[in-house]
């Protein structure tokens, strides 16, 4: 944002007053605030005036029909793509259309894709090692040494995602549910405020999918948790809230019994769909 | 090496914890001294005497050999293949050339105290602002290390800066050294054109033609070459090797935990490219010439072929390779030379095709196969 | 200034000429004993009287004294060891063809030993080329008389300016008309008339410029001004001429690369396989021109426009030839293709030097595609760059058409999106691969043939493009045909434009590092291909 702008939005502080590297600010409630967001590509409009806010500490639920905007939404947050009109603030102090996608990354947004992508000829510990919350620079990472904290901090999110027996392993080898594991896991070494996870469960097995299910809701409260999931079972098992996404904007919110009786989410998605949604 | 943690270690004395790295060095310095004794200790009629030619030859060999060692660094942990590598070589030589031309003096064929004979034969009048400083060994070297990382660090920041990646990188990497290439062929450049820099006498007081120089710089290159095997070793084997690899790998996935990439790809390309600077440097005191025709793409796509013929990713391989398929030319052009460039392109499309993990990914299969094989025998037993 | 002299006499006869050659009566070879008189009066060693002799010849009714004063010029009217005049056909080897100077008989070959050249000093060969000229403006021939009148231009005296004016208001041909009123206004410009210098007002020729220079150096202020308004007025449009022919070479570039480009547009942009061989294909297109002309030898022409299918056929089968035996096999590797592939260059490249020469070869020019459309004094275009040109755009189109228009355009847009679902869709997949590189190596060969044409061919000819080549892609962005149109052109008019300020290896440099500037600056080109797809 320029300095001119900065000055005619007078409810913020400015750019250049808030210190970057500052904390998260969320003593006002929401970590993560869209507001009239629209990306348009060649003039077709994957988000159309998204509004979108997300509470510290909250697990939310976000579908919607393919093309909805889903995948887009995350890379607007992530700073992968960015937004022809709108704006998208973490906590209350960061705006993050400035910042590019290490700095969103540092400050405590992690993602998952929707395909898992680990670095595979990397061991699992490695992976983990890699995604640790620590200095990123380049010599600070140059001259690392492994110490007793670090490693007790990797076991530790090894024993959570499940992987400590294979912890030596190249994740390579790894089968696509442990994949999607080890990068929930690798999100986890980020310490992240806002975790972002694209469609978990896909591929996976029913045990895999409870063990998922078991997962993230347990990393709700502690840290928030937006989740983009297809499988509706999978969605009523672990949402406290939901919203639906549909041509690019949010059609209904609430919890899961309230957004499936609205008859707008009936008709565009889940009429389309009733037998999974029951 | 993949089963195990990262180790604790300091990471510039990590290498020497390594297998591979003990093995390497012990290779190194033993085929150092064994030239060094056959070449000294055994009279000129021996059947196993090395002679002055040969030493030199292995020399220049060893400069390769550190050059592939620098391209593989980049190629192999970063997957950015660079075509352009022969333009931070050919910088530091001729950094060291300028040099070299300094230290003529007034024993040129024009005798002027200052001026190297091309400049005299093309009427200049003084040395241009950057052949200043270049009479001093100090400063030379410097910028052997300085001018092509310079060059890499300004390239490589607008490159990486603009993710510009893959095979992009490559073409626009060998569309820079092209047109270096044209650039040095200028007279007007102040680099002698067309001829390059050569007749160097003497290297810190050293006569360049006589056999104990060729020795010492055999040896120093082949120290060299173990020092920057050693920095690249120590590099990835620390955490930013890692990193280096995951970028290599899925490069929007260390974005996103966090990494700069750009920063750390600029940081390697960097490093690669004073290695080779320093390659450069030590090559051209040994062939006595330096010129433009080191800034060819040709050459700068020979060396990735040396790394892919030894084995991306293992350093050692890039060695091997360097050695191979340079003796390999020394043999063919003297033998068949219109036979060289057949088999220089169809080593290109067999390892490519059929080696793609070269003579390294042959040697750990090997060692693979008769540890599985030992360890078959040793079930039978129990 | 002896020329002037010898102007007096010319001028007197002119009118006899005239005469004689409009009435055309045949020739009178039962006169020979006269001619002969003629010619043996030049065959004395005294230098002026050969001119008088000239000047004799000139007088004479004879309608072969053109030849023999063209002989005479070119040092080809020789006497024989007996005496008689003969006109030597051919002066190349030892024994030479020669004809009877006066009955034009052929007599056989003769030993240069046996021969005697008439002498002739510079002096005389200024007087011969007025003279020819004046004849010549008397000639039926209209190339003839063309020559002839721009020869005298800034030769015209005050004895020459009736006749000529004369000539002026009876020439049928306007080219002529004008040639000789310029010729006359050069002459009254240099004398410092008005009437002269208005004349000359924006004339191109380099004579005009120097009468017009002269007279702006003269005494008359008023003359001298006018001289000098007229002289910028010419320079004025010297500028937008040399601008014309810049953007006319730089356009030439411009196709050459387009034409070189193009077929990597296709493998490359559109498949996404880095074929390094591209410029030998290229190579093998300019060879096949050369082994087609080897084999129609005296039919330049015809060989040119069959080696335009022969040429495509050969790099498509090549092409095909290196898709299916390596580049097939490193589906997904983009950087082992590309050294694979670079390998195959090198093979290629020996192999013409093996098989063929290491030494360019010569392509011959047909004559339809040589020489030059003249547009004015300052400016004249190359016919074969032309050529080249419009074929560039008759390709590019072509391919246009092929892409958007046919079935396999669709199909392989189909599966370069995506190929799982085209194959999935019935499309084949593999052939649609084959189909497409063996178009994008055929055009490369159209790219040789034309190449051919233009410069040497050589083993190294491919070599030359390639980077080039690529580079046009990257600038115009990969998967954009229209893009490559564009830039390929850009670049040829910008490094032309570059040239003269910066001379030529320089403005390449220049070219190659704001490139690879640009291309940092926008990754994927001029024309990006954009939305989700090109995400991926």
């Amino acid at each position: 944002m320029s300095l001119l702008q900065s000055f005619k939005t007078r409810d913020r502080v400015f750019d250049f007053i808030a210190p970057a590297a500052s904390p998260v600010d969320v003593r006002h409630g929401p970590i993560l605030y869209m507001e009239d967001v629209t990306v348009s590509f060649d003039g077709f409009k994957a988000i159309n005036k998204l509004n979108l806010t997300i509470d510290d500490g909250e697990l939310r639920c976000i579908i919607g029909p393919n093309g909805a905007g889903k995948t887009t939404m995350m890379d607007i947050i992530t700073g992968k793509t960015r937004p022809t009109e709108g704006s998208v603030w973490f906590g209350s102090r960061h705006n993050l259309l400035n910042m590019n996608e290490p700095e969103i990354a540092s400050l405590g947004i992690g993602r998952k894709f929707q395909k898992p992508t680990v670095f595979e000829v990397l061991s699992v510990f490695e992976n983990l090692e890699l995604a640790m919350a620590a200095d990123k620079r380049i010599f600070p990472t140059l001259t690392a040494r492994m110490t007793g904290e670090i490693k007790d901090r990797i076991d530790e999110v090894l024993e959570t995602i499940g992987l400590t027996q294979l912890r030596f392993q190249p994740a390579g080898i790894l089968s696509h549910g442990q994949k999607q594991w080890l990068e929930i896991g690798m999100l986890l070494m980020q310490r992240p405020r806002l975790l972002l996870v694209d469609e978990p469960v896909a591929g996976m097995t029913e045990q895999e999918m409870e063990r998922t299910a078991e997962l993230l809701t347990g990393l709700a409260g502690k840290q928030s948790v937006v989740v983009v999931e297809h499988d509706m079972g999978f969605v009523r098992s672990i949402a406290r809230k939901v919203t639906v996404l549909h041509q690019g904007s949010v059609l209904a919110e609430g919890s899961m019994d309230q957004v499936s009786s609205d008859p707008n989410v009936v008709e565009v998605y889940l009429g389309a769909d009733d037998e999974e949604a029951a | 090496m993949m089963s195990q943690l990262p180790s604790s270690q300091f990471w510039l004395t990590r290498p020497f914890g390594e297998r591979a790295t003990q093995v390497f060095l012990g290779v190194l310095f033993t085929a150092l001294l064994v030239v060094t004794v056959l070449h000294v200790a055994l009279p000129q009629g021996s059947p196993l005497h090395v002679n002055a030619y040969t030493v030199n030859l292995f020399g220049k060999y060893l400069s390769y050999a550190l050059l592939a060692v620098a391209v593989d660094l980049v190629w192999g942990y970063l997957g950015i293949l660079s075509l352009g590598h022969g333009a931070f070589f050919a910088i530091g030589g001729y950094a060291m050339g300028m040099y070299l031309m300094r230290q003529i003096g007034d024993r040129g064929t024009y005798g002027h105290p200052v001026l190297p004979d091309f400049m005299v034969f093309l009427n200049w009048e003084s040395l241009p602002w950057y052949w200043q400083g270049f009479d001093m060994a100090w400063f030379a070297f410097a910028m052997v290390l300085l001018a092509p990382g310079m060059l890499a660090l300004v390239f490589g920041f607008l490159a990486f800066r603009s993710r510009v990646t893959g095979v992009y990188l490559s073409i626009i990497t060998q569309a820079l050294t092209f047109a270096l290439m044209l650039a040095f062929f200028r007279n007007e450049m102040g680099f002698g054109g067309n001829n390059g820099l050569t007749d160097f006498r003497e290297l810190l007081g050293f006569n360049l033609r006589s056999n104990d120089t060729r020795l010492g710089l055999f040896l120093a290159t082949g120290v060299a070459l173990a020092l920057g095997y050693i920095l690249c070793r120590a590099i990835v084997t620390s955490k930013l090797g890692r990193v280096c690899v995951a970028t290599r790998d899925a490069e929007a996935r260390t974005r996103f935990i966090g990494y700069r990439v750009e920063r750390f790809q600029l940081f390697v390309f960097v490093v690669s490219a004073m290695l080779a600077g320093l390659a450069g440097a030590l090559y051209v005191p040994q062939v006595g010439i330096i010129n433009p025709s080191e800034f060819s793409p040709l050459f700068s796509i020979e060396i990735v072929l040396w790394v892919a013929l030894g084995g991306r990713a293992t350093l050692y391989g890039a060695v091997i390779g360097a050695i191979l398929v340079n003796y390999a030319k020394t043999i063919f052009t003297g033998v068949m030379p219109d036979a060289w460039l057949f088999a220089l392109g169809a080593m290109f499309v067999l390892v490519t095709v059929l080696l793609p993990k070269g003579v390294a990914g042959l040697l750990r299969k090997r060692r693979r196969a008769v540890e599985s094989d030992n360890a078959g025998t040793k079930e039978a037993i129990a | 200034m002896r020329r002037f002299l010898s102007w007096g006499f010319l001028c007197a006869v002119l009118l006899g000429i005239t005469l004689n050659v409009q009435a055309q009566t045949g020739p009178d070879t039962s006169d020979n004993d006269a001619a002969l008189e003629l010619l043996e009066a030049l065959d004395v060693d005294s230098y002026r009287d050969k001119g008088e002799a000239i000047t004799a010849i000139l007088q004479s009714d004879d309608e072969r004294a053109r030849d023999w004063l063209q002989a005479l010029l070119d040092g080809r009217l020789q006497r024989a060891d007996d005496g008689q005049f003969v006109v030597v056909l051919d002066n190349s080897g030892r024994e030479w063809p020669v004809a009877d100077a006066l009955t034009n008989e052929p007599l056989g070959e003769m030993s240069r030993r046996d021969l005697d050249r008439v002498g002739i000093n510079n002096a005389l060969r200024n007087q011969l080329r007025s003279a020819i000229a004046v004849v010549d403006l008397y000639s039926p021939n209209l190339d003839r008389r063309r020559i002839s009148a721009e020869r005298l231009l800034g030769e015209v005296d005050g004895e020459l300016l009736e006749p000529i004016n004369a000539l002026i208001l009876e020439e049928k041909d306007s080219q002529v008309r004008y040639r000789l009123s310029q010729a006359v206004a050069i002459y009254r410009a240099e004398q410092g008339e008005m009437a002269g210098i208005e004349a000359l007002t924006g004339s191109l020729h380099p004579r005009a410029r120097v009468a017009l220079s002269r007279a702006a150096n003269g005494d008359d202020t008023v003359a001298a001004d006018a001289a000098r308004a007229a002289l910028a007025s010419v320079e004025q449009n010297l500028k937008i001429n040399r601008g014309v022919e810049t953007l006319y070479f730089g356009l030439s570039l411009g196709s050459v690369l387009v034409l070189a480009a193009i077929g990597l547009a296709i493998t490359f942009g559109v498949m996404g396989v880095i074929n390094m061989a591209h410029g030998e294909l290229m190579m093998l297109g300019a060879y096949t021109t050369w082994m087609m002309q080897q084999l129609l030898p005296g039919q330049p022409g015809l060989a040119l426009i069959l080696s335009i299918p022969a040429g495509f056929l050969v790099a498509a089968l090549v092409g095909v030839a290196i898709e299916r035996s390596v580049i097939q096999f490193l589906k997904g590797r983009p950087l082992e293709t590309l050294l694979a592939t670079f390998g195959i260059s090198l093979i290629l490249q020996q192999l013409v030097r093996t098989v063929i020469s290491p030494l360019n070869r010569t392509v011959i020019t047909p004559e339809w595609m040589s020489g030059s459309l003249i547009i004015n004094d300052a400016l004249s275009l190359t016919i074969n760059r032309m050529v080249v040109l419009g074929f560039a755009l008759v390709v590019f189109a072509g391919l246009m058409l092929i892409m958007r228009r046919t079935r396999l355009g669709l199909e392989v847009r189909a599966v370069t999106q995506n190929r799982a679902m085209a194959r999935s869709m019935g499309i084949r997949a593999t052939r649609v691969d084959i189909l497409t590189f063996a178009l994008g190596s055929g055009v490369a060969g159209l790219a040789g043939v034309a190449l051919s044409q233009l410069t040497n061919v050589g083993p190294n000819l491919g070599q030359n493009y390639i980077i080039d080549s690529f580079m046009v892609v990257v600038f115009g962005g990969v998967g954009n045909l229209w893009g490559t149109l564009v830039a390929g052109l850009s670049l040829g008019v910008i490094n032309q434009v570059l040239e003269p300020w910066a001379g030529a290896v320089l403005a390449k440099i220049i070219v190659l590092v704001f490139i690879i500037l640009f291309i940092q600056k926008r990754p994927r080109g001029l024309f990006p291909q954009k939305g989700r797809a090109a995400e991926g």
